[in-house]
C-alpha cells in the first residue's frame, strides 16, 4: 500500500540546514502497524509531516518516492494531492493533537469540517457520519452539540481520533497520540486503536518515544536516530532481541515491571542534526565501534522487509 | 521505624474556589484529603498516582510551599505544620524540590554559576570562595564535568538531561535532609531517564538522603524507590513495600494500574487489556463512600458506595484502604 524509498527532507536555519529527515525508506501493507521509535529531535515528528507534506516554510531539500497505492505522491501537485490525499487518504494525528481543537466551536462543526470541505456532501449526513464516528471510538453521539472544555482529555483524543476516521483513510499516521494523558486513559486510547486496527483494517505509522508502548500496536519497529532509520524489524525480532547496537541500548534503558533486569543508559548525548558527525552517526556512543564506523554504514537487509544500518552487519561480515 | 525523619499524620489540603453569582458559593477542592506517611532517614520512597490526584499538592505541603489545611508534619523531631515564615527559612535549608520541567524551573537569564550561587547567599555563606568550592564540588557530584565547560552557560544552552542536573545540584547544593522529586523524568528520553534515576540514588546513597520521588509511572519505581503510596483522589489507597506491591497489588486500583502498563512485548498487540471504565473523581465533590467505588470492578452495593473503608494493615507494612480487606 506504502512504499517510502530514501525519503529526504532537511530545512534551513540561521545555524544552517537541519537533516531532519535523511534517506528514510520502508514499506507498509494494508492493515499493518509500524511504530517509529526514537528519542526527541531524532526526526520523526518530521518525517510524518513529510509523508503528509505538511513542510516547514523554510524547506530546503525535499525529494525520494512515496509510492501509495501505485502513485507517486511526491509527483502530484499541491491542489490534487490536498483534494486527494492529505487528511482524505491519508489522515494525521498531530502530536498534542487534543489542545488543537477549537475551544469556541461545537464538536459536530469541527468534525465535519473536511467532510464538508473534501467531500461536497451536506451538512445533515456529515453530522450522521460523525455521530457514527463517534460511537465508533466510545463516545455518546450527544457530545456532538458540546464544546471541548466539557471533555476530558481522554475523551478529546477519542474525538480527534474518530476525526481522524471520518474520511474513510487508508492509513492513518499517529504522532504520540497518548503522550500527555494518564495511564489508564493511554490504555483505553490503545484498547481503541487496536480494535480500530481490527475492524477496519487500516494502515497505521505510530510514532512514539515510549518503547514499551510501542509493542501494544507495532507489527514492526522502526528505530530511528540522528534523521536515520538505524534499524527495521519485525516486532518479534526487534522486542525479542533488536539488531542495531542502537535499539540494544535503547531496549536496555527500558524500565520493566514483570521482570527484574539492571537498567543502563547511554552516555552521551545525540549528535546535532545540523552537522551531523561523518560515518555512523551513533558511532561515537557505540560499545562496538571499530575503524570502519567512520564511514557511511551500509544498509543490510536481513530478511524480507528488515534492515539495519550498521558495519557489524555488513554482508559477509555474519 | 529506625531513624525516622518525616511523619505526616493525617493530612489535609483544601484550596477555596468560588462558584456562582459573585462568587458566593465557596467551595473547595480537597486536593489531599487525611494522608499519612512516614520516611526514615536515607530511605527514598514514591507516591504514585493519575494527574489530579494531589501528588503535587501533597509534596508540596510537606515542604511547606502550601500551608496545611489541617494534620501534622514533623521533620526531624520538630513539628512545622505551622512555622511562621522566619522560622521556615531553616527548613528551605534542610529541604529540596526537583520540578518536572527542568527549563521552566530554571532562570533563563542566570548562568549555571549564579543559579547554584543563589540559595548560597540567601542562606548567609558570606565567603565568596567557599561559595565557588560549593558550587565546584556540587557540580563534580551531578557530573557536569568538565566543570569550566558549564559554569558560565545559561541555561537553553544545556540538553535536558543537562537542566534536570542542573536543578538536582540547586536542590541539594546546602546539603538538606529530604528532597522531593516531582515527575523528575518524565519530559525525558528513555537512556536519560534511566541516568538521572541512577544519579538520585546514587545521592541518597552518599548523603543519606531521603527522598519523595513522585511520578505516574510505576514501572520506574521498583528501580529506585524502597516503599510506594498509591494514591487515588486525594487519598492514599494502599501503601507497601515497592516489591510486596509489584508482586501482591490488593487494591483494585493499584491492580488496574499494574495490570495495563505494558513490558515490551511483541504479544501485546494481540491482547485488548481490561480497563476500568470512566474518569477519577472531582475533587470538588468527591463521591460518598470509597472515592474509586464508582469505577470498580469489585463494588459491594450498600457498604462502599456510602461508607468510607477503613486503611487497614492486611500484611505486615501492607496497608489497604479498601472494604475488601476491611
Amino acid at each position: 500500500m506504502l512504499s517510502i524509498s530514501s525519503l529526504v527532507m532537511y530545512y534551513r536555519t540561521l545555524k544552517g540546514e537541519v537533516r531532519a529527515v535523511d534517506d528514510v525508506s520502508f514499506s507498509l501493507q494494508k492493515g499493518e502497524t509500524i511504530a517509529i521509535i526514537g528519542e526527541s529531535g531524532c526526526g520523526k515528528s518530521s518525517l510524518a509531516k513529510s509523508i503528509i507534506r505538511l513542510l516547514p516554510r523554510n524547506v530546503s531539500r525535499y525529494k525520494g518516492k512515496i509510492l501509495f497505492n501505485g502513485v507517486d505522491l511526491m509527483e502530484l501537485d499541491e491542489e490534487t494531492f490536498n483534494r486527494e490525499v492529505r487528511w482524505t487518504k491519508i489522515t494525521y494525528v498531530p502530536q498534542a493533537a487534543l489542545n488543537s481543537l477549537n475551544p469556541v466551536i461545537k464538536i459536530g462543526d469541527q468534525m465535519i469540517e473536511p467532510l464538508l470541505l473534501r467531500r461536497k456532501i451536506d451538512k445533515k449526513e456529515a453530522l450522521e457520519r460523525a455521530a457514527n464516528a463517534l460511537k465508533l471510538v466510545g463516545v455518546s453521539d450527544a457530545f456532538l452539540h458540546h464544546y471541548p472544555f466539557e471533555l476530558s482529555g481522554g475523551m478529546k483524543q477519542r474525538v480527534i481520533i474518530a476525526m481522524a476516521l471520518l474520511t474513510d483513510p487508508e492509513l492513518m499516521i499517529l504522532d504520540e497520540p497518548t503522550s500527555s494523558l494518564d495511564v489508564l486513559t493511554q490504555a483505553n486510547i490503545m484498547n481503541l486503536l487496536k480494535k480500530i486496527k481490527r475492524e477496519m483494517g487500516l494502515g497505521m505509522i505510530f510514532i512514539t518515544h515510549d518503547v514499551a508502548l510501542s509493542s501494544e500496536l507495532a507489527d514492526k519497529v522502526a528505530v530511528m536516530y540522528a534523521g536515520q532509520f538505524v534499524e527495521l524489524s519485525s516486532a518479534e525480532e526487534f522486542y525479542g532481541s533488536p539488531k542495531h547496537p542502537y535499539s540494544q541500548k535503547l531496549m536496555e534503558s527500558v524500565p520493566t515491571l514483570r521482570t527484574d533486569k539492571e537498567l543502563s543508559f547511554i552516555p552521551g548525548s545525540p549528535p546535532s542534526l545540523l552537522d551531523p558527525p561523518k560515518g555512523c552517526r551513533f558511532a561515537e556512543r557505540c560499545p562496538f565501534k571499530f575503524e570502519r564506523c567512520s564511514q557511511d554504514p551500509p544498509i543490510t537487509f536481513l530478511d524480507e522487509g528488515s534492515y539495519v544500518r550498521c558495519w557489524l552487519y555488513e554482508k559477509g561480515r555474519l | 521505624m529506625k531513624d525516622p525523619l518525616l511523619y505526616v499524620e493525617n493530612l489535609r489540603k483544601y484550596f477555596e474556589v468560588r462558584r456562582g453569582l459573585f462568587g458566593r458559593r465557596r467551595l473547595y477542592v480537597k486536593a489531599v484529603d487525611g494522608v499519612s506517611l512516614a520516611l526514615a532517614r536515607g530511605e527514598a520512597v514514591s507516591i504514585v498516582g493519575e494527574s489530579g490526584c494531589g501528588k503535587t499538592t501533597l509534596g508540596k505541603t510537606i515542604l511547606r510551599l502550601y500551608e496545611p489545611t489541617d494534620g501534622r508534619i514533623v521533620f526531624d523531631g520538630k513539628d512545622i505544620t505551622h512555622l511562621e515564615w522566619k522560622e521556615l527559612k531553616w527548613y528551605r535549608r534542610e529541604t529540596g524540590l526537583v520540578q518536572q520541567d527542568p527549563f521552566g524551573a530554571l532562570p533563563p537569564f542566570m548562568t549555571v554559576k549564579r543559579i547554584l550561587e543563589e540559595p548560597l547567599i540567601i542562606h548567609g555563606f558570606k565567603d565568596k570562595r567557599e561559595r565557588e568550592e560549593r558550587i565546584y564540588k556540587v557540580l563534580e557530584r551531578v557530573r557536569l564535568t568538565p566543570i569550566e565547560d558549564f559554569i558560565n552557560k545559561y541555561p537553553h544552552m544545556l540538553s535536558g538531561g543537562q537542566q534536570q542536573r542542573l536543578v538536582i545540584a540547586r536542590s541539594i547544593i546546602l546539603e538538606p535532609k529530604l528532597i522531593v522529586a516531582d515527575e523528575p523524568v518524565s519530559m525525558l528520553d528513555a537512556s536519560v531517564r534511566v541516568e538521572i534515576l541512577k544519579l538520585l540514588e546514587d545521592l541518597q546513597k552518599s548523603y543519606n538522603l531521603s527522598i519523595i520521588y513522585i511520578t505516574h509511572d510505576l514501572s520506574t519505581t521498583r528501580y529506585f524507590s524502597e516503599r510506594i503510596y498509591i494514591m487515588y483522589a486525594a487519598h492514599v489507597v494502599e501503601s507497601a513495600d515497592t516489591k510486596e506491591i509489584l508482586r501482591n497489588p490488593m487494591h483494585p486500583y493499584t491492580k488496574a494500574l499494574l495490570n495495563v502498563i505494558p513490558d515490551p512485548d511483541p504479544s501485546n498487540r494481540f491482547t485488548i487489556k481490561e480497563v476500568p471504565a470512566g474518569e477519577p473523581p472531582n475533587l470538588i465533590d468527591p463521591p460518598p463512600g470509597c472515592r474509586f467505588h464508582p469505577r470498580c470492578p469489585t463494588l459491594v452495593k450498600g457498604l462502599c458506595d456510602v461508607k468510607e473503608p477503613p486503611t487497614v494493615e492486611v500484611d505486615k507494612g501492607h496497608h489497604v484502604k479498601c472494604w475488601l480487606y476491611g
